[in-house]
């Protein structure tokens, strides 16, 4: 290869081209979709994208990014650890649930403790859900994925049975929750969303999700703690053999994993619904989260991007029925975007035939762990 | 033999110039190979020299960049193995084939499986195995799973495969590398059996010995280049292994002597279960002092693998004791014996020794990462990291130069162990346990560890040997103890063992 | 007594409605996991089947057209995860996570723009997937009524319990799939041999669709009558699930849809007759099943080469 590589080439050759082609395809494909619906490029791709225009579209991106980017970080996290959180559903609505409760059953407690209770709420709360995984996992050798998807669904009736529990279900006819106290939202004030412009869910989430950012990266790249859960999830034989407890190290990640998404849970909860519904179906922040992770390529940074953009595109595409368009476009554009990130090892190949071992770095645990 | 009615002008396999690339990497840089019929002919060359990329162009799973393969006088484009066998070429790999929950016959005739309407006809599948197996001498058990059986069975049921496809040609791709000394007796046997019925036979090898006592012809390749073909009758091992290495190789280790100090190992009365739950370690008691080699040699599957495991903690035993420097270490957690002075070459380097997509440099700290040079309250210390990586790296002399920031994964199977012996030697623990530490490595690699456990035992420190290269553990022991069925049944000093002594012991013969 | 043998054959009736849709969808990721490939597609892939068979069916007026159709649906989407896993060696799970969002994203949007902006497709009696043996007991009857209950159920529930059959004859007693649990166990032994490992995993990705769209056209085309978004919510998780339990074996799998189906059943009558909360009673097929895993079951055999992409260096 060549030693003097310009910036130019090097940006060629990095990760980030890929996502970012794949992203360029992901619309491709949407607009052919669009044409075979006969409906307006511009005018869908318009309206998808008008929200980033003004400052409440804006707003509006980053609330809804706020839980996907935490879920994310969460998926990130069982990534780069070895373990593939297909249970952040599951863990988010417990989370969720546990802020919940806190907040409606500590409603005269002060803002500065309650908001930080309900927080931690939802964080043990996930990382219990988290750890009963992974004990069934070192324990008896069940396979989390199967447990994991169990006890989504677990957790998806028992946060329907609380919600219909006398002093927490809503005094009113709706199926849902009591809107939880003041004291535990995390909206800004009313005058400032007012004097801003902002939407009127306005809320300091994407502070926290930020710090998560960084404490998450801070953890993977520069503790000892990370070191080990690195190395037992890249190969938990070499591990053990240097003496690294390796159930142990298991667990922690499933907890760490878990109480990022419970933490998710409770974050959308305190700054947008501030009430938890009945719901009839899963909500799916699980299954976002595992997107925003490989279209962040389980980079802390990278995962904070592409929750906005995800965010972006949920939120405007709730607003392409305005313009007749289904907002399924942009499951389509989403799901194209990671059928060639899974497949990216092409783009890759194609610009550096012999980068091709370097190339192949996108790999979730799937294909490490489960060979057991 | 036969061989005088065989007319040698009519090649059956003919390589003719083949060149293969790999990117900018040449692998085979035009060779030139030429097989007669009932011949066996050696390919010769190191670890690494391009003899199973040749081979594997032979049988159709690569493509040569250029260059022509020519059977019985036809030229054939081999594109898959199928053609391949359809040419009558059969391989056995160095690393079977096998599926290991599958039954020996099904593994047979997997590809070419006998039918009964639609469904498989298994009694006639068993029917041809038995009946093939018999014709040769090769015996087997039809219905015995791949995992249940022993390296010499399965060895010969990668030779049946090829055999029930009809294969007339019969490439072995390092036979004898995991085989006990009596039963490399046995295979060349075969291979003359065969040979005699009008099969040609291409070993694949680096072991010179075998070449003399059975090849009749030997090709040399050195990196990726082809050297020479020569009649193995008039030429010694030293002219081979000049051709192979292109320099004068010592195979000697010097050693100087010296008297062992304490015992650092102590093993008693050990008793263990194997992963089925069988008692493997039958009362096993082993003795390794200060300033010793102590090899073990022994057929795989005989207790040593579970000894080691129990030794360095991955493995609880089911009665006895391990003393190290008089702790107890039996049945403690790996990091137990290892803050007792147990340090280790594992005998999988990727799968027991290295993290590796970790870097070089995290893969030399796997044990220390918790140590005061290399982290403090939790955070670790990168700039101590890499200053001991980048010293590491250059003081032994791992390849690329300043890898320490590249994954380990990255780098050849050779630097992959020079990075376990650096950190092995540096944690400088009294006792060094080393399995297998050669295996898969080329000539240079071998010295260059050799060097490094010698070094050891004369800086005072216990080695502890297990190896399945008998050259090896006669090389480098000072003591060599015999296992068999769970137990050391004889010790004898390095200097007095010879191979044909070990041989029989290892097999459980009285000597 | 009598009360027994109705809730008994009621509870049978509800295991076979249940069952039937994450039977196909198992007996399809058996295919694919035997094979080598994880997967997690099956959702999408049932999703795709849900609409496409209804859609044929409310057009063409045939449930059989509509059922086929429903299959082939399923099979293209295979095909695009078998393009993405086995010919281009992608990451199964990333591949997996996108066919989960394209399906029912593409498919959806197609009943919006077909449907006007409705997603939802009702059909008539007669497009459902017929029901075989109707009024043939006597319904008067204690023991007529347990067979009415029993026997009387859609044909697709009959041919999935056929397709097992069929399913763990090809896997063990044929050539078949000697060679496709060789290619899931060690590729390269399989390429060595001359059995083209691309070709199989990919039938077999493609033949996992098929089966997990059938499973998709079951939900709407006979459990229910109509198809809408939320017709497939975790049946082809659960479906995984079941191959997992059932140690990625079809016989297992049967086992595990049954249980699962069984403990969905007598959610029907306990929800009925208890008066214990809903939700709760909801959780018992997951936590059964979890706890027969604890118990009984175990860590299973995972295929040796299950996940790993096979790429052929040439």
């Amino acid at each position: 290869m060549k030693k003097n590589k310009t910036i130019w080439e090097a940006l060629l050759q990095s990760r980030f081209t890929d996502i970012f082609i794949s992203i360029v395809l992901g619309f491709i494909v949407g607009a052919v979709f669009l044409v075979i619906m006969n409906i307006p490029i511009g005018k869908a791709y318009g309206k998808l994208f008008s929200s980033i225009t003004s400052l409440k579209g804006f707003s509006y991106v980053v609330v809804y990014a706020v839980p996907y980017i935490v879920v994310g970080l969460s998926v990130a996290f069982s990534f780069r650890t070895g373990v593939f959180n297909i249970g952040a559903e599951g863990q988010f609505v417990v989370g969720s649930m546990a802020a919940a409760c806190t907040g409606i059953l500590l409603p005269n407690i002060p803002k500065p403790v309650l908001i930080p209770l309900c927080f931690l709420a939802a964080m043990a709360a996930g990382a219990v859900w988290g750890i009963i995984v992974g004990i069934l996992k070192t324990k008896r050798g069940i396979n989390e994925v199967l447990s994991m998807i169990m006890f989504n669904w677990v957790a998806f009736y028992l946060s329907n049975f609380i919600a219909g529990r006398p002093g927490i279900k809503n005094d009113g006819s709706a199926e849902a929750t009591k809107n939880i106290s003041e004291n535990a939202r995390t909206l800004l004030s009313a005058d400032f969303i007012k004097e801003h412009g902002l939407c009127n869910t306005a809320n300091w989430g994407i502070l926290v999700a930020i710090a998560m950012m960084v404490i998450v990266w801070f953890v993977i790249e520069k503790t000892t703690l990370g070191y080990q859960l690195k190395a037992v999830g890249f190969n938990k034989y070499a591990a053990e053999y240097a003496g690294i407890n390796v159930n142990g190290n298991i667990l922690t990640a499933l907890a760490i994993s878990g109480a990022l998404s419970g933490l998710g849970g409770a974050l959308q909860l305190m700054g947008m619904g501030g009430r938890i519904s009945i719901f009839s179906s899963q909500e799916g922040f699980g299954f976002a989260g595992i997107v925003v992770a490989l279209i962040g390529c389980s980079n802390p940074f990278g995962v904070l991007i592409a929750g906005l953009f995800y965010g972006a595109l949920t939120y405007g595409g709730s607003k392409l029925n305005l313009v007749g368009t289904p907002t399924q476009l942009i499951s389509v554009i989403i799901g194209t975007i990671v059928f060639f990130i899974s497949i990216s090892v092409i783009f890759s190949t194609l610009r550096n035939p012999v980068n091709r071992k370097n190339a192949s770095n996108l790999r979730t645990p799937t294909s490490q762990t489960r060979k057991e | 033999m036969a061989k005088e009615h065989v007319d040698m002008n009519v090649p059956v396999i003919e390589m003719r110039n083949i060149v293969k690339k790999f990117g900018n990497f040449t692998a085979n840089d035009g060779i030139n190979l030429t097989v007669h019929k009932g011949e066996i002919h050696a390919i010769l060359g190191e670890n690494g020299a391009g003899k199973s990329t040749l081979m594997n162009q032979l049988y159709g799973l690569l493509k040569p960049t250029s260059g022509d393969i020519i059977v019985k006088g036809q030229k054939i484009d081999m594109d898959t193995p199928r053609d391949a066998i359809a040419a009558g070429i059969g391989m056995v790999h160095q690393h079977f084939m096998l599926v290991q929950p599958f039954t020996v016959t099904e593994n047979i005739v997997l590809g070419t499986e006998p039918t009964k309407g639609i469904s498989l006809d298994m009694e006639t599948a068993k029917k041809n195995v038995v009946e093939i197996s018999e014709r040769y001498g090769l015996s087997i058990d039809p219905d015995a799973k791949i995992e249940d059986i022993s390296v010499g069975m399965q060895q010969r049921v990668e030779i049946l495969k090829a055999l029930y496809r009809g294969a007339e040609i019969l490439i072995l791709d390092e036979p004898t590398s995991s085989l006990t000394p009596q039963e490399i007796v046995e295979l060349i046997q075969i291979m003359h059996n065969l040979t005699a019925d009008g099969k040609s036979i291409i070993l694949i090898t680096h072991k010179l010995k075998e070449i003399k006592e059975s090849a009749d012809f030997c090709t040399i390749i050195r990196m990726g280049k082809y050297i020479d073909t020569v009649d193995v009758s008039n030429v010694t091992e030293d002219d081979l292994a000049s051709m192979m290495v292109g320099r004068k190789v010592s195979f000697s280790v010097d050693k100087p002597e010296q008297k062992p100090g304490k015992v650092i190992l102590d093993i008693k009365d050990l008793h263990g279960i194997d992963y089925r739950g069988v008692e493997i370690l039958k009362g096993l008691d082993l003795q390794v002092h200060a300033g010793e080699i102590v090899g073990i040699a022994g057929i795989d599957g005989n207790g040593q693998t579970e000894m080691v495991e129990i030794v360095t903690g991955l493995r609880k035993g089911t009665k006895g004791e391990v003393l190290v420097n008089g702790v107890d270490v039996f049945n403690k957690p790996p990091h137990f014996g290892f803050e007792h002075g147990v340090s280790s070459i594992p005998a999988d380097r990727q799968k027991h020794g290295l993290v590796l997509d970790f870097s070089v440099e995290d893969n030399l700290i796997l044990q220390n990462f918790n140590s005061e040079d290399y982290s403090s309250n939790g955070l670790l210390n990168r700039e101590h990291i890499s200053k001991h990586a980048a010293d590491s790296v250059e003081k032994y002399d791992i390849r690329p130069a300043g890898c320490s920031a590249l994954p380990a994964g990255s780098l050849s199977g050779g630097n992959q162990q020079k990075v376990i012996i650096a950190r092995e030697v540096q944690n400088d623990k009294d006792l060094l346990i080393a399995v297998n530490p050669t295996r898969g490595l080329d000539v240079g690699a071998i010295e260059y560890v050799h060097k490094y456990i010698v070094d050891q035992r004369n800086k005072g420190k216990a080695v502890l040997l297990v190896s399945f290269e008998l050259d090896e553990i006669l090389g480098l022991s000072d003591i060599i103890n015999v296992i068999f069925d769970g137990k050391i049944v004889k010790a004898i000093p390095g200097k007095e063992a010879d191979e044909n002594t070990l041989g029989l012991l290892m097999a459980g013969g009285k000597a | 007594m009598t009360n027994f043998i109705n809730e008994f054959g009621i509870i049978l009736y509800a295991t076979l409605i249940y069952t039937p849709p994450l039977l196909y969808a198992a007996l399809g990721s058996c295919f694919s996991e035997v094979s080598g490939v994880v997967n997690i597609g099956i959702e999408g892939m049932m999703t795709a089947g849900a609409f496409t068979g209804t859609c044929v069916a409310y057009f063409t007026g045939s449930p059989l057209i509509g059922f086929i159709c429903a299959g082939l649906a399923g099979m293209l989407f295979g095909a695009l995860h078998a393009l993405a896993t086995v010919k281009l060696g992608a990451d199964q799970t990333i591949a997996g996570t996108a066919i989960n969002m394209l399906g029912p994203g593409i498919v959806i949007m197609i009943a919006r723009v077909l449907f006007d902006s409705t997603d939802t497709i009702p059909l008539t009696p007669d497009q459902k997937i017929p029901t075989l043996f109707k009024g043939v007991f006597d319904t008067t009857t204690v023991f007529g009524r347990f067979m009415d209950n029993v026997f009387a159920t859609y044909a697709s529930t009959y041919l999935v319990f056929i397709a097992v059959i069929i399913v763990w004859f090809l896997f063990y007693k044929t050539k078949f799939g000697l060679r496709l649990r060789a290619c899931g166990e060690h590729p390269l032994a399989c390429e060595t041999l001359g059995v083209n490992v691309i070709s199989m995993r990919f039938l077999c990705v493609c033949i996992s669709g098929f089966l997990s769209g059938l499973g998709g056209a079951c939900v709407t085309m006979a459990t229910s009558n109509q198809f809408r978004p939320i017709s497939i919510v975790g049946q082809g998780f659960i479906a995984i699930a079941a191959v997992i339990f059932g140690k990625f074996r079809p016989q297992g799998a049967l086992v595990g849809c049954l249980l699962f189906g069984l403990c969905s059943g007598l959610k029907v009558i306990l929800g009925g007759s208890s008066g214990i909360n809903m939700h709760l009673i909801s959780m018992i097929p997951y936590i059964v099943t979890i706890i027969v895993l604890v118990l009984f079951v175990g860590k299973s055999h995972v295929p040796a080469a299950n996940g790993k992409p096979y790429i052929k260096s040439k």
